[in-house]
């Protein structure tokens, strides 16, 4: 009798057991395809951003690392060609005539031809680039402090995003962009890098021009940039949320 | 279910002999239940679990299903684990990866510190998909990592609110020093626990209305030790973290060894899951689901069969 019950019991649970977790699976899905549900979920990029900007000091350094400890292979994600005939121009012409335009809110206007860049005083870095997907690579990326362009082009006050617009296009001919808070643009560490372990960029990696970002993920760090543009809102450009990656879903805040 | 009818019979029949007992009380009360009548069942109520750890708990049951599932979508887009800073692909810890045969047939192999399984079907290759835990393992099911980590950066917030919560609460009622740290005459009794558990024998009676030892050490672990871990190897994958708090990475040992640490407490807290239902089917799952719905837990005494 004992056994009886035992089995009806386990039959019982485990007949539970399978049916919950498939109710649960379905409904989390559906949630997903909700219209409400996942305006809830993004709710945690705001607490996570207003939290990890509190606790981290506005000019702390990423850790930069020892030359020993460069990746031997630095993987390229993302793009890893624009592809566009003008594009191709340019790697066949060197990219002696890449120019980086800066515009937007600011008080004057410029552009650089990547040759005046690389007469501007340089940072090199060793440090680390985190995936979104979890992989880590550690490189040593050469540029100019974004800083010292905007103290160049004095931005307006009410300048509050720097967007990077760049050469490449997607499969669908939606071009990327990505854009940071005009506030980071003056961390030591954020530079516009022409050079990843002392080799000019390939186009892999992003040729000429790729923003480093240093103290948020891998999707932040937009390559092949052409300009940058200062705005006081991000809306109206392109899907709106920030970048391409954003406009695909993942926060704009990439702290973490 | 058994037990739940007889001892409903048995607090209809008994009436207001029952002792009902209050948790600090509880020691020293137990004996009031000597003189009945020993052919009948003595079945004494035990305020067991209070709101705060009932409300904590329930919360903690959606909260890491929908951790654990949306962790392994962010995980299948790197389904490979290493140590140290950087994710050099030739030293990884584990890999799983599908692997396309010369007859063109897609098998998932999965790598753990140079030995190779095959886990077809389940890891690397499933349901004719090329992705690293199958389906039904990841929230959502379709491959979606935008998504993924949306759920799960939202439910981590509540997860570590909940065990901030939770954790104040129980060194403030003193519920962590009094109920789950084990006391030298626990650990003087581990062996015979040890054994018990191994031979599916539980403590009845006085004995089963507290923690045993090794109950003690699972929950103290998981609450104290593998719990933090995670929120702490969690918030080491943040590059903006690690710039705020560098000692992190050094006491862990990079990000990528914080990446698998995070793995393997998420594996741990799997484990935990399964022999805890285990355990609570095997002692009296209806006892023990309402304990920790209601509070309240019935303890029977000798004289009456354990077994139904």
């Amino acid at each position: 009798m004992k056994s009886e019950r035992a089995m009806e019991r386990r039959r019982f649970l485990k007949g539970t057991l399978g049916a919950a977790s498939l109710v649960a699976l379905s409904g989390c899905d559906n949630l997903t395809q909700s219209s409400w549900f996942p305006s809830i979920l993004s709710k945690a990029e705001r607490w996570t951003e207003t939290v990890q900007r509190a606790v981290t000091p506005k000019d702390a350094l990423a850790k930069e690392y020892g030359v020993a400890d460069i990746s031997k292979i630095f993987p390229a994600n993302g793009n890893t060609d624009p592809g566009t005939e003008q594009y191709a121009e340019h790697v066949a012409r060197s990219f002696s005539g890449w120019m980086l335009e800066v515009v937007g809110l600011v008080q004057v206007p410029r552009s650089w031809s990547l040759a005046a860049l690389k007469e501007l005083p340089a940072r090199t870095q060793i440090t680390r680039h985190d995936c979104v997907e979890g992989w880590s690579a550690i490189g040593k990326w050469t540029g100019i402090p974004v800083g010292d362009l905007m103290r160049q082009v004095e931005p307006l006050p009410n300048a509050r995003y720097a967007v990077f617009h760049c050469a490449d296009v997607d499969d669908e001919g939606i071009a990327y962009y990505e854009s940071i808070a005009v506030a980071d643009c003056y961390h030591p560490q954020t530079i516009l890098a022409y050079e990843l372990n002392s080799a000019p960029l390939d186009v892999s990696h992003g040729a000429p021009l790729r923003l480093r970002f240093e103290r948020q993920l891998g999707y932040k760090q937009a390559k092949y940039v052409m300009k940058i543009e200062l705005v006081e809102s991000l809306a109206g450009i392109g899907g709106g949320k920030g970048g391409y990656w954003e406009d695909q879903g993942y926060e704009w805040y990439a702290g973490i | 279910m058994a037990l739940l009818i007889q001892s409903g019979k048995a607090i209809s029949r008994e009436g207001d002999q029952m002792p009902i007992v209050e948790p600090s009380a509880s020691e020293t009360l137990s004996t009031v239940s000597t003189p009945m009548v020993s052919s009948s069942p003595v079945i004494e109520r035990v305020y067991r679990h209070r709101l705060p750890v009932r409300i904590s708990h329930w919360l903690n049951v959606p909260f890491l299903i929908i951790l654990i599932m949306s962790g392994l979508q962010i995980f299948n887009a790197h389904p490979a684990l290493y140590w140290g800073d950087r994710s050099d692909r030739d030293q990884a810890l584990l890999a799983i990866r599908p692997v396309q045969s010369e007859s063109g047939e897609v098998k998932g192999i999965t790598t753990i510190l140079g030995h190779q399984f095959d886990t077809t079907g389940v890891l690397g290759y499933s349901d004719d998909m090329r992705r690293g835990f199958p389906a039904w393992a990841t929230i959502p099911s379709a491959k979606w990592l935008a998504m993924g980590r949306q759920w799960h950066l939202f439910f981590a917030w509540l997860f570590v609110i909940n065990g901030l919560i939770f954790t104040a609460y129980a060194f403030a009622s003193r519920h962590a020093t009094r109920d789950l740290t084990p006391t030298g005459k626990d650990f003087r009794g581990i062996g015979k626990s040890l054994r018990d558990h191994l031979l599916l024998q539980h403590p009845s009676g006085k004995e089963s209305k507290q923690y045993n030892v090794l109950q003690k050490l699972a929950y103290a672990t998981v609450l104290f030790i593998v719990a933090p871990l995670i929120v702490l190897t969690g918030l080491a994958m943040s590059p903006t973290v690690d710039t705020a708090f560098p000692w992190i990475l050094t006491i862990l040992g990079g990000r990528q060894a914080a990446r698998t640490i995070h793995f393997v407490a998420c594996f741990s807290f799997v484990g935990f899951i399964v022999i805890h239902v285990l355990q609570v089917i095997l002692t009296g799952f209806f006892n023990n689901i309402r304990s920790m719905v209601t509070g309240w837990f019935l303890v029977q005494h000798k004289g009456v069969r354990h077994e139904v």
